[in-house]
């Protein structure tokens, strides 16, 4: 595989918070690079130097496998140092706050952080407090920059394109980072976006970030050439916005029938982990020609070393 | 002390239907002897000596019926002495204190320990008040005789809202018979549970948990049906929305009650959060431009009646953190006054409105003799320099605790003196 350029590539951002920040240039960028590292993942050997010499932290303050994972792997196929911090056994657990745990990495020079916390904001505040450049793997229900690249990579990568799609995506939009961070990109990319949720789990003033709302389902997947279906998350939700997960499951779980009402070559998609049963029929999550969720998850580290890369300034 | 001359003042007193250039002269036990136009130097004895004023204001000493000071309990965020300070800094000689510290001022032991703190620590007129409920646990009602024979001048859970319609109509009742002034905080908790900013494309864009302004409304609209039938002396401490200012006009025939407002959400909106801002993290909180817009009309048309600071010192620590985390309320007590100024400044707002809605409304309501120049009484005034610009700033402020919300803000007005009882107890440098 061809080693990076010889220039450094300029992104006009020092740290990846959200999509919000970026520019069509900008994001260009990132896809074109995660390009480059999909073959490389597939060959028989996935490292390369770029980052040699260059410490990556990870501090994820929230359970996670696949982002976690994900990044780790980014940074140890790109040669750096990866460190993923344990929270469960960290002085967080003894009351020190994110501050003090920015500044205490922050004397150890990391060249990159890579941060997910339950508190939206929460990458905002360290990126003020430390030198080096700081990557959002996800905060609160504000955004998941690195997840919308990657669906849009897959999207790309199946459809060729963006632009005209019209995309339906579903789900607690309410709590939802996946949906946030996927409107600001997909809109930037000339999609048409449908959001499908119940009242209970519809963010207030969400058509004014232009999208169209539905809380039927049967309406919002209709023409849809994508169907992006987010996770119930139970450990968001601090009192009962819905009544079962066997009605939600009725209305707004996606099922076979449902899916008719969408173009007949319509994409699954999902950020995982999934709740089978729940928000998405089984077999429908393993149909091959329909379910691009592995791919996601393939692309993701394609993304994610990209963005290691570009953030790293190289 | 001796006597003061004060001259070629503009001199505001609404109390006193009074605006017009003129004198003041303070006798030697600190009362206003004479004020007004007809004060000029012919009334001043030649061997005096008088202060020229140049046109700068004179204002009755501000009431600020909303303040939250430390103690007992919190010292380390704000004690009376440094309350005091801070007040005197922005013109203000008179405050009601809320009782939400620890202990609760709930009982009239801790009413005796608060007086004497307040009347040898600070030198500004201290007005406490009393919680609603013991402990402020919303369940059952505190003396409110006793309470006020102890010099507590009314009743409030302060942060916290009665949610209980039959233990409210029984405190309304209970506040009837005994002539008790009750402020409720407007906040049905079950709505506003977790949430922490105005619910709408801030909170979805932040991805923060939203107040919606439903919560405000749906306590205002019940307690105004429950006053038609005891009457009792009723504030609503704040508002923050058109939706409540709706609710308040269409019941201002039928009941008798007055209204609050924080400086806060008449000059600032949602969008001054910007960058998760956790010192504009306010309850209750800021809402969207045609909110602040209603709400400052409502002080022009005489719904609002009062302006409080809703000063809140917070540890700067509680604050730096993520907006989930932080506390919630913002200093303010030293730039009330200024930051009313705004509203005349940016012509919202008559001068004499704005001044009596922060000294003359709120006496009235609180039954006190203060926010006025009337003679005879004390001389508690400040002086405003009204067109001189400042801009505010954390390291320059006198209150303990640092977190306004206002950090860098061009004001036009600034309290170069203040007086309580005739004596200067403030002078800018």
């Amino acid at each position: 595989m061809a080693a990076s350029t010889k220039k450094a590539i300029k992104i006009s951002q020092k740290h990846l918070l959200g999509i919000q920040d970026l520019s069509i240039s900008d994001i260009k960028l990132i896809l074109s690079e995660s390009k480059k590292f999909i073959s490389l993942n597939r060959s028989s050997s996935k490292k390369i130097d770029i980052l040699r010499g260059k410490t990556q932290i990870n501090l994820f303050f929230e359970p996670s496998t696949r982002t976690q994972s994900s990044f780790e792997l980014a940074g140890k196929r790109l040669g750096a140092d990866v460190m993923s911090m344990n929270i469960t056994n960290s002085a967080i657990k003894k009351g020190e706050t994110l501050i003090d745990t920015a500044m205490t990495l922050n004397a150890m020079h990391p060249d990159i952080i890579v941060i997910r916390h339950q508190d939206s904001g929460a990458c905002n505040l360290l990126s003020q407090k430390v030198n080096c450049a700081v990557l959002n793997a996800g905060d609160g229900r504000r955004e998941h920059p690195t997840q919308a690249l990657l669906d849009a990579l897959t999207i790309i990568d199946r459809k060729k394109r963006i632009d005209g799609l019209k995309i339906a995506i579903c789900g607690d939009i309410l709590h939802s980072r996946v949906a946030r961070s996927n409107i600001y990109l997909l809109n930037m990319l000339g999609a048409e976006i449908n959001i499908i949720a119940p009242s209970n789990l519809m963010p207030n003033d969400i058509e004014r970030l232009g999208v169209n709302i539905f809380t039927d389902m049967k309406k919002g997947v209709k023409d849809c050439d994508i169907v992006m279906m987010l996770r119930l998350q139970n450990e968001r939700m601090t009192s009962s916005f819905l009544s079962s997960n066997r009605e939600y499951y009725e209305y707004y779980g996606l099922t076979p029938e449902k899916l008719e009402n969408a173009k007949k070559d319509a994409l699954i998609m999902h950020p995982g982990p999934m709740n089978r049963g729940i928000e998405i029929d089984t077999h429908l999550a393993d149909d091959i020609n329909k379910s691009v969720i592995k791919e996601q998850v393939e692309l993701g580290v394609a993304v994610r070393m990209a963005c290691l890369k570009i953030f790293c300034g190289k | 002390m001796k006597k003061k001359y004060f001259l070629n003042a503009n001199i505001i007193d609404p109390f006193n239907s009074i605006n017009e250039i003129g004198g003041l002269i303070i006798s030697e036990n600190g009362k206003i002897e004479a004020i007004g136009k007809k004060v000029n130097q012919n009334n001043i004895p030649v061997r005096e000596k008088f202060i020229d004023l140049k046109n700068k204001y004179i204002l009755p000493g501000i009431v600020d019926m909303r303040v939250f000071v430390g103690e007992p309990g919190y010292e380390y965020k704000e004690n009376f002495k440094t309350l005091s300070k801070a007040a005197l800094s922005g013109g203000v000689t008179s405050v009601v204190t809320m009782p939400n510290t620890d202990p609760t001022i709930d009982n009239v032991s801790i009413v005796d320990f608060l007086k004497r703190r307040g009347r040898d620590k600070a030198k500004i007129n201290i007005f406490p008040s009393a919680s609603l409920t013991k402990n402020i646990e919303g369940t059952n009602m505190t003396e409110f005789g006793l309470l006020q024979k102890k010099g507590i001048i009314a009743f409030t859970d302060g942060t916290k809202t009665i949610q209980n319609t039959r233990l409210m109509l029984r405190i309304m009742r209970s506040a009837y018979d005994l002539d008790s002034l009750i402020m409720q905080h407007a906040e049905d908790l079950e709505l506003s549970k977790d949430g922490m900013v105005n619910d709408g494309i801030i909170a979805t864009k932040l991805g923060l948990q939203g107040i919606p302004d439903m919560a405000e409304k749906i306590i205002i609209d019940r307690d105004l049906n429950l006053l038609e039938n005891f009457n009792c002396r009723y504030h609503i401490s704040q508002i923050s929305s058109s939706k409540s200012l709706e609710a308040i006009k269409q019941k201002k025939d039928k009941v008798k009650f007055t209204t609050g407002v924080s400086i806060n959400n008449l000059s600032l909106n949602e969008n001054d959060i910007g960058d998760f801002r956790t010192f504009l993290k306010l309850s209750p909180p800021l809402r969207t431009e045609e909110d602040r817009v209603s709400l400052v009309e409502g002080i022009n048309k005489g719904l609002i009646d009062v302006i409080v600071s809703d000063h809140k010192p917070e540890d700067e620590e509680q604050k730096r953190l993520t907006f989930a985390q932080a506390a919630t309320g913002a200093s303010g007590v030293e730039t009330l006054l200024p930051l009313a100024l705004e509203l005349f400044h940016n012509e919202s707002a008559k001068l004499e409105k704005i001044i009596e809605c922060l000294t003359s409304n709120p006496a009235k309501i609180l039954k006190i003799n203060k926010g006025n120049l009337s003679t005879d009484n004390d001389a508690d005034f400040c002086i405003v320099d009204l067109y001189k610009p400042w801009v505010v700033k954390k390291n320059r402020l006198v209150s303990k605790s640092k977190n306004t919300c206002i950090e860098d803000k061009k004001l036009q007005g600034l309290i170069t003196n203040t007086f309580v009882k005739g004596e200067e107890l403030f002078a800018y440098k």
